[in-house]
């Protein structure tokens, strides 16, 4: 459905995007994350022609958006950013607007009131949109970008500025406009992409660091397991006996809770068990284990891992930094 | 593209800005053309009416262009026109022509002064039709004008007096002819300027040559103002 290949946009020497590759199914809902300025806009804007790019391809189901730019816009509804409305028009004037603008030749009456319905703007669509408040104007940008019913729907931020209701409302609309549509949708709120996503494609200093399945992505990035602990005993001794454990590769006092027992974080080589080890080890000293719960990679964690890799090469190495810095604090 | 055009044509008159445009222009046309032509004694003519009536396009024609395309950025809904499936000189057409059809509808509103003279005498048809459209294609060139510099701009002001500056250019550099000695400027001068080409029109001759001038200017401005969004789009 969509299809991108070696997609490059430089301005002067600096690469907004560079060099990126993937496609999406029909059908699927992707999810494009990464940090502020990674590149998210700048690829959503080649790939609705808004830009055009350095050099690759940007096909939408199977035309060049540079080589039949009119064919390929007409596959796509596309929410930018700030959603695109004309402030001194009513949202019946503006929907009747966009729907000769994209030279619509569903039954008009019927087609926008099936969207007003979908997105809940029919009671405003009489209103003038300078008056709707923040989550009505992005609701009616939604509804714009719904409008001829294009095969694709691009939505760039679609929940920011909204309240926590109106952001659960929306990203129910994606799932469900996902079942009819293929949907690609930017953010850099990382709950959204899990609640949302089929798949995820992490985006940093414009190029493809992750991309997975939503279900996969945890444990791709896990690469070892976490363990939180608690245990009974004198602090430093249970620490450097659960460091001694074979298969232990990482190990630090996350904090104390009770007057006798302290928790701890413990990391092990992926594809050990540790925690039977681990039992008979601080079994043997009677320091009792009155608690494990596995920690498994959230997507927070995978998120932060991916974007800082080039600055610190290992998952280790940046959290004993961290905790280097704390005991300073 | 129509859709374009039907919404800019309605977004004057939903703001003043389309109000205000007919009223100056119809107010300033009125007085001026009773002052030439019907006051006693003013000893001046319809030539001196359209002449005057041109240098007033400076004025009033930025009024029209001056937030076709920078109010669009300002509000980010190029976006929607750009993303939408129309060719981008379709988009810059149907904004000129929004604009032309305020303007060339209020000129042609003000040509019922004529009617005045032929009440009281018998004026000079073809000036009168000569010029009126002349007037009509320069007035398309001005317009051009402002389309290109409104796409270079997000603030209206600058847009406006952007225009200003241009069209004082092309209207007023033929006043400055009798201070230049040089006999190349002063034919380059004369060639680029829109009033010396407009003269003709008014002695009642009909010059071909001015008007092929207009249309190219008219189009090369548009053809400019599609250049600027196709270079947008790559850098």
């Amino acid at each position: 459905m969509i299809k991108i290949e070696h997609l490059v946009k430089r301005y002067g020497d600096k690469y907004a995007v560079n060099d990126i590759s993937f496609t999406v199914e029909e059908g699927e809902i992707v999810g494009f994350l990464g940090p502020n300025g990674a590149g998210k806009t700048t690829t959503m804007s080649m790939l609705t022609g808004f830009l055009s790019s350095t050099s690759g391809r940007a096909e939408i189901n199977g035309i060049d958006i540079l080589e039949d730019p009119i064919s390929a816009k007409k596959q796509i509804g596309y929410l930018p950013e700030n959603p695109p409305v004309y402030m001194e028009m009513t949202v019946r004037e503006y929907l009747n607007f966009i729907y000769d603008l994209k030279g619509c030749t569903l039954n008009r009456s019927m087609h926008l009131k099936e969207i007003c319905d979908t997105v809940r703007i029919s009671d405003v669509y009489d209103r003038v949109i300078r008056n709707l408040s923040k989550g009505y104007r992005q609701r009616v940008g939604i509804a714009q970008a719904l409008v001829g019913n294009p095969m694709v729907i691009i939505f760039d931020e679609p929940t920011v500025g909204l309240d926590p209701k109106q952001i659960i409302e929306i990203r129910n609309l994606i799932k469900t406009l996902g079942k009819n549509h293929t949907v690609i949708l930017s953010t850099h709120i990382l709950p959204e992409v899990q609640a949302v996503c089929d798949r995820i494609i992490i985006i940093n200093k414009g190029k493809i660091v992750a991309n997975e399945k939503t279900e996969d992505i945890s444990k791709v990035f896990e690469g070892s397991r976490r363990l939180n602990v608690k245990v009974c005993g004198p602090t430093s001794s249970v620490l450097s006996a659960i460091r001694s454990v074979q298969g232990v590769t990482y190990a630090e006092v996350l904090g104390s809770h009770d007057a006798d027992s302290t928790s701890y974080l413990v990391e092990s080589t992926p594809g050990v068990d540790i925690r039977k080890m681990l039992f008979n080890t601080l079994a043997a000293k009677s320091w009792p284990i009155i608690g494990i719960e596995s920690m498994g990679a959230s997507l927070e964690d995978i998120f932060i891992s991916v974007v800082d890799e080039p600055e610190q090469t290992t998952r280790k190495k940046r959290r004993r930094g961290r905790g280097d810095a704390e005991k300073e604090a | 593209m129509l859709a374009i055009y039907k919404r800019e044509l309605r977004s004057y008159f939903v703001s003043p800005i389309g109000y205000i445009f007919v009223a100056i222009f119809l107010i300033a046309s009125g007085l001026l053309f009773s002052y030439c032509t019907l006051q006693a004694g003013s000893g001046s003519s319809v030539s001196t009416y359209f002449s005057t009536l041109m240098y007033m396009f400076i004025i009033v024609l930025p009024l029209l262009t001056m937030k076709l395309f920078s109010d669009e950025k300002k509000m980010r809904t190029e976006q929607l026109l750009l993303t939408s499936p129309v060719s981008l000189m379709g988009m810059v057409v149907a904004k000129f022509l929004a604009a032309y059809t305020v303007f060339a509808a209020t000129f042609l509103i003000s040509c019922l002064d004529f009617l005045l003279l032929y009440q009281f005498g018998t004026p000079n048809s073809a000036i009168l039709l000569g010029s009126s459209l002349a007037i009509l294609l320069a007035g398309a060139a001005c317009i051009a004008v402002g389309v290109f510099i409104s796409a270079l701009t997000e603030n209206q002001l600058i847009s406006a007096l952007g225009t200003m500056a241009i069209l004082v250019f092309f209207v007023l550099t033929s006043i400055l002819n009798g201070y230049i000695d040089n006999a190349v400027i002063r034919s380059v001068i004369n060639w680029v300027s829109i009033m010396e080409r407009f003269v003709n029109f008014t002695s009642g001759i009909f010059d071909f040559n001015a008007i092929v001038y207009y249309l190219s200017l008219s189009f090369v401005f548009l053809f400019l103002t599609v250049r600027v969004y196709d270079k947008r789009r790559w850098n």
